[in-house]
């Protein structure tokens, strides 16, 4: 619920081993033998996974690699084959959707879920817990919700002002831009007051513009004592903000390390190029921002059917 | 002929049974059923006389005396679309004192008359019959609803609508047979044809253009439910509320026993021909160019349109073969239960619990769930009273729900 | 042609109890599908458990009409959480499929033989409402404006509005408040609802109980209207629930005071078409072969049909809605 252990920030500042499910300092999430499979597909089999507070993690791979799947097992979306995972000790493997984020652990969504007809204020305000009023008989009295609301609303505002949203305030969501949209899901999911932030795909569909701001706001999120994760396809932008990067292909962690030692990895190469050579990695390219809506796109179509 | 009683009872000598032949609609109006026979026998089994309801479904018989009777209903002379209540008593048993006429009753309800030719049989031979007819009215069912599936499985459509094809397909045939006095194996296929193009006409001039304007699949819902009632209505306006026969096939006569089992010709005609039309469906979405492109549409839109597929040409055609699978249904429904104006809609719920229970969006899931329900409906009046009979239906549509959602030959989705 | 009496007639019948249980149907509609994005098509359902509610502890057992209000309450909150349990967690259409599919099965359960000592069988139950009438101040013809009413249909228009309007104030009290905000992030996007940690299955059940029992307040209001409880489809069947979202529609889903507009518009339009056809009938504008008189009830019908296409197709969000909140709508 509150802030994601801050104190362990610098601590634990000895460097991880880059194997595959490699043990971390200060783990905050623990994944053991997690398995979903469609029809005869696997598309996650992952046989140990520890993510380290206070960090930034990107979870890369190609198209099909299985990380939304995975990102809708941990987050109660999806129901897993076999497999458990705890976060900060606790055991999370049965909670459905809506209790993993009272845990402290929210997510965002890789086609953004903004919801249309209410407003930006409203869309904020939903990220509040502990609302009394939002309880079916208590909701009848107003006046016994009022005060909250107000505390809520100040938040809100300025959770809006510090993404420079907050001339939007009362315009529909659905009248917002696509990286407008991204924008209000990571504010609106701030609004709980996560430990760990999980981001699918934060940049597709982003004009370059926003990216950079985004990518700001990110990182302030891990100065703040939180951890991130998210999902990229974007190589210059897993390169620009993660400390971590966690490699999957065909459902599996194939490899784990910094960039410097992920984009030196052959065998990260091969999945990338092996099997998918639309999509690009652009390891040591200059070229801030390649055009990626192709890879991202083709990538949402195939995980929304 | 009731007005005659008492006079004959003024006689003194003139001991009588008589009673009224009626059922009450799902209207609720009271609609009298002529034609039906029943065998008047004494105590000793020898046959005193046959009366047969009139056009007001009144009948009546005059007895030789005083004493202990038994009427029964000659099964076969029952029409199509009625039933008794209680199928149990088609044999009554009844004492006249002399001098009086005595009132019969033999409830009647809507139906179709399968259980009164398995009425004192055994169980087993009852099983074999509701079997039988559970088949027939499974692939009645499955004809129907093959095109709705299909139709929710490419543009993802809950089509209200498509019970009033089945009903225009029946319409149509009686327009022609009946009407036009063709026979009905030229009529049916005319109908066919009509209800087919109306299938396409109807994707063509009003879900595509909505599919164009991307409008919401709840909003379309309710369009379709919009359209099934000005279908319904019209249809009403021009049918009129009455249950009507075909000319052709209507009367139940001798035919075929295996077994337990006697199955008149034109149930043969339903089963051999429904039961041909579906595999040569299931060739066709299996073998061809065409039956693999529904199926990719049906799987994955956008992959098919990107892979070159005619995405709309293939949703044509399903609008147009199954408007005409849903048309051939309804004249086979007709066929069986006589043609009426709400049909359609009757038969809408059977149809969306066979589609959800073998999968909603596949051929083969509308095929399985329809039998299963057929099946189902029919054996259950082994149980409940036949005007119960799809109540367990729906309830195992709701109980397949609860355990396997995505329905029996479906797919789990994916969230995200 | 009259055009007096059309009107007359009209305006009355958008104030008779038949307008005032459609908008109680239609502000329970309007709690599932307005608010919550829950396609109830089994309101029939829900006030076939008030009607019968109400009529069966009367009609069966002799006990005071006041129990049978407390039933017919009861089992709507139980055939809510019945209809809930398998389909809240699916997909928006298995709702519609399952939701008629038990509202009918209500419907022929309370038609059947067997059940003709408790529930009437097909010829439902009349002679329930003495206890109610008797409670009613008014006697003779009463007489308001133009219209002239009698006592008992006084009473019940008295007592339904009043419903209305006790409904309306309570769903601004919940919409308008944080657990009405919930309720429309659930409708809006399930999955982002519980990304924050709303139990959206638990709102939805929430939402279908309430609604279905505006639904049973609804179908009591219709039962004492008529003073008989009939298992027919027109009274308690599909075209029921469906003429209660045409209401709903035209009002405009997802407003306050939409269903209790909608509800009189369309009383009264069906009242007003009735009329203006029969007087048109009457005075030859319609030669005989094309209408006859019985069948205006008919036409009506179909032109119910063709006016909820058009609605959906030119004005989805209803005669006032705000054209910038549906602009997006997808």
């Amino acid at each position: 619920m509150s802030d994601g252990g801050s104190q362990a920030a610098v601590s634990s500042d000895e460097k991880p081993a880059s194997t595959p499910g490699s043990a971390k300092p200060d783990a905050i999430l623990l994944v053991d033998g997690i398995r979903r499979s469609f029809g005869g597909l696997v598309a996650v089999d992952v046989d140990h996974l520890e993510f380290q507070r206070n960090r930034i993690t990107a979870l890369i791979g190609p198209n099909g690699a299985g990380k939304t799947t995975f990102f809708n097992l941990i987050t109660g979306f999806d129901t897993p084959d076999a497999g458990t995972w705890t976060y900060d000790g606790r055991d999370m493997g049965s909670l459905p959707a809506h209790e993993v984020a009272l845990n402290g652990m929210v997510r965002t969504f890789q086609l953004t879920k903004a919801l249309s007809r209410l407003t930006v204020m409203e869309n904020m305000k939903l990220g509040a817990q502990q609302q009394r009023g939002e309880n079916l008989f208590r909701s009848f009295n107003h006046r016994g919700w009022k005060r909250q609301e107000a505390e809520i609303e100040a938040r809100a505002d300025a959770l809006l002002e510090r993404f420079k949203m907050d001339h939007m305030r009362d315009e529909f969501a659905g009248t917002l831009s696509g990286g407008q949209r991204k924008l209000l899901e990571m504010a609106r999911a701030l609004m709980t007051e996560p430990a760990i932030i999980m981001l699918d795909e934060p940049m597709a569909g982003v004009n370059p513009a926003l990216t950079q701001s985004l990518l700001g706001h990110v990182k302030e999120l891990r100065d703040e004592g939180r951890t991130v994760i998210f999902v990229e396809h974007d190589m210059d932008v897993v390169r620009d903000i993660s400390d971590w990067v966690v490699v999957m292909a065909e459902g599996r962690i194939i490899a784990e390390g910094t960039h410097e030692e992920i984009g030196a990895n052959t065998q990260v190469i091969d999945a990338y190029l092996g099997r998918h050579h639309d999509s690009t990695l652009t390891i040591d390219d200059d070229n801030p921002f390649l055009d990626q809506p192709d890879g991202s796109s083709s990538e949402s179509a195939e995980s929304q059917d | 002929m009731l007005l005659g009683a008492p006079a004959a009872s003024a006689q003194g000598d003139g001991e009588q049974v008589n009673g009224t032949l009626q059922y009450r609609d799902a209207e609720g109006s009271q609609i009298a059923v002529a034609g039906i026979e029943i065998v008047v026998r004494d105590a000793d089994g020898n046959e005193v006389g046959t009366a047969v309801s009139g056009e007001d479904g009144t009948f009546s018989l005059d007895l030789p005396g005083a004493g202990d009777y038994t009427a029964t209903i000659v099964p076969e002379t029952v029409p199509a679309g009625v039933t008794l209540r209680n199928p149990d008593r088609i044999e009554l048993s009844f004492s006249v004192n002399a001098g009086r006429s005595r009132p019969l009753a033999f409830p009647l309800i809507e139906g179709d008359g399968s259980e009164l030719l398995t009425a004192g049989s055994s169980t087993w031979e009852s099983a074999a019959r509701l079997a039988v007819d559970g088949l027939k009215f499974g692939l009645i069912i499955a004809m129907c609803s093959i095109g709705l599936s299909l139709i929710f499985g490419t543009t993802g459509l809950v089509n209200f609508a498509h019970g009033e094809l089945v009903t225009v397909g029946a319409v149509l045939a009686f327009a022609f047979n009946v009407g036009l006095g063709l026979h009905l194996l030229l009529a049916a296929p005319i109908a066919i044809l009509i209800t087919a193009a109306l299938g396409g006409a109807n994707d063509r001039f009003l879900w595509r253009p909505l599919r164009d304007r991307s409008t919401g699949l709840i909003a379309m819902l309710v369009i379709s439910i919009g359209l099934s009632i000005l279908v319904r209505y019209f249809v009403l306006w021009q049918f009129t509320g009455f249950r009507r026969s075909y000319e052709q096939y209507s009367l139940q006569t001798d035919g075929l026993t295996i077994g337990p089992v006697t199955i008149v010709p034109r149930e043969t005609i339903t089963i051999v021909l429904a039961a041909a039309v579906l595999v040569g469906v299931a060739l066709v979405v299996q073998r061809t160019r065409l039956g693999k492109a529904m199926r990719a549409v049906s799987d994955n839109k956008d992959l098919a349109e990107s892979s070159g597929i005619d995405v709309e040409r293939v949703i044509q055609i399903i609008w147009i073969s199954g408007a005409g699978l849903a048309g051939l249904g309804g004249i086979l429904f007709g066929l069986d239960q006589q043609v009426k104006w709400d049909m359609g809609f009757d038969l809408l719920l059977l149809m969306f619990a066979s589609v959800t229970l073998g999968g909603l969006g596949t051929a083969y899931g509308a095929l399985v769930g329809s039998i299963i329900v057929g099946m189902f409906v029919q054996l259950s009046t082994l149980v409940v009273a036949p005007e119960l009979k799809s109540v367990g239906a729906l309830l195992v549509l709701v109980a397949i729900l609860l355990v396997r959602p995505q329905g029996i030959l479906g797919q789990k989705e994916r969230i995200g | 042609m009259d055009w007096a009496t059309i009107f007359e007639n009209g305006l009355k019948a958008g104030i008779r109890p038949e307008a005032a249980y459609f908008a109680l149907a239609a502000i329970g509609l309007n709690i599932h599908f307005g608010y919550t994005g829950l396609l109830n098509f089994g309101q029939a359902g829900f006030m076939a458990m008030g009607a019968y509610g109400l009529a069966i502890p009367v009609f069966a057992y002799g006990w005071p009409w006041w129990i049978g209000v407390f039933f017919g309450l009861l089992a709507a909150v139980l055939f809510a959480v019945l209809l809930g349990v398998p389909t809240l967690r699916l997909r928006a259409d298995y709702l519609a499929i399952v939701t008629i599919a038990a509202a009918e099965i209500i419907r022929f359960i309370f038609r059947a033989t067997d059940l003709r000592e408790i529930t009437g069988g097909s010829n439902g139950i009349n002679g329930f409402s003495s206890g109610f009438f008797d409670l009613n101040p008014f006697s003779g013809t009463i007489n308001i404006g133009p219209f002239d009413f009698t006592a008992r249909e006084m009473w019940v228009m008295i007592v339904g509005w009043g419903l209305v309007l006790i409904g309306i104030g309570l769903t601004y009290l919940m919409i308008e408040s944080p657990w009405g905000r919930v309720l429309k992030a659930v409708r809006e996007d399930e999955d982002a609802a519980r990304a924050l940690g709303k139990n959206a299955y638990s709102m939805k059940m929430q939402s279908l109980i309430i609604g279905g029992l505006f639904g049973a307040l609804a179908g009591m209001i219709l039962a004492l209207s008529q003073g008989s409880v009939q298992p027919s489809p027109t009274d308690l069947g599909p075209p029921k629930t469906f003429f209660a979202y045409a209401a709903l529609i035209l009002g405009g889903t997802g407003r306050l005071w939409g269903p209790v507009i909608g509800s009189i518009m369309f009383i009264a339009l069906l009242a007003f078409t009735d009329n203006l056809l029969r007087q048109a009938q009457a005075a030859d504008y319609i030669p005989e072969e094309i209408i006859t008189g019985t069948e205006v009830g008919v036409i009506r019908f179909v032109l119910l049909g063709v006016g909820l296409m058009i609605l959906m197709l030119y004005r989805p969000q209803g005669l006032f809605g705000d054209k910038r909140e549906m602009a997006f709508d997808v």
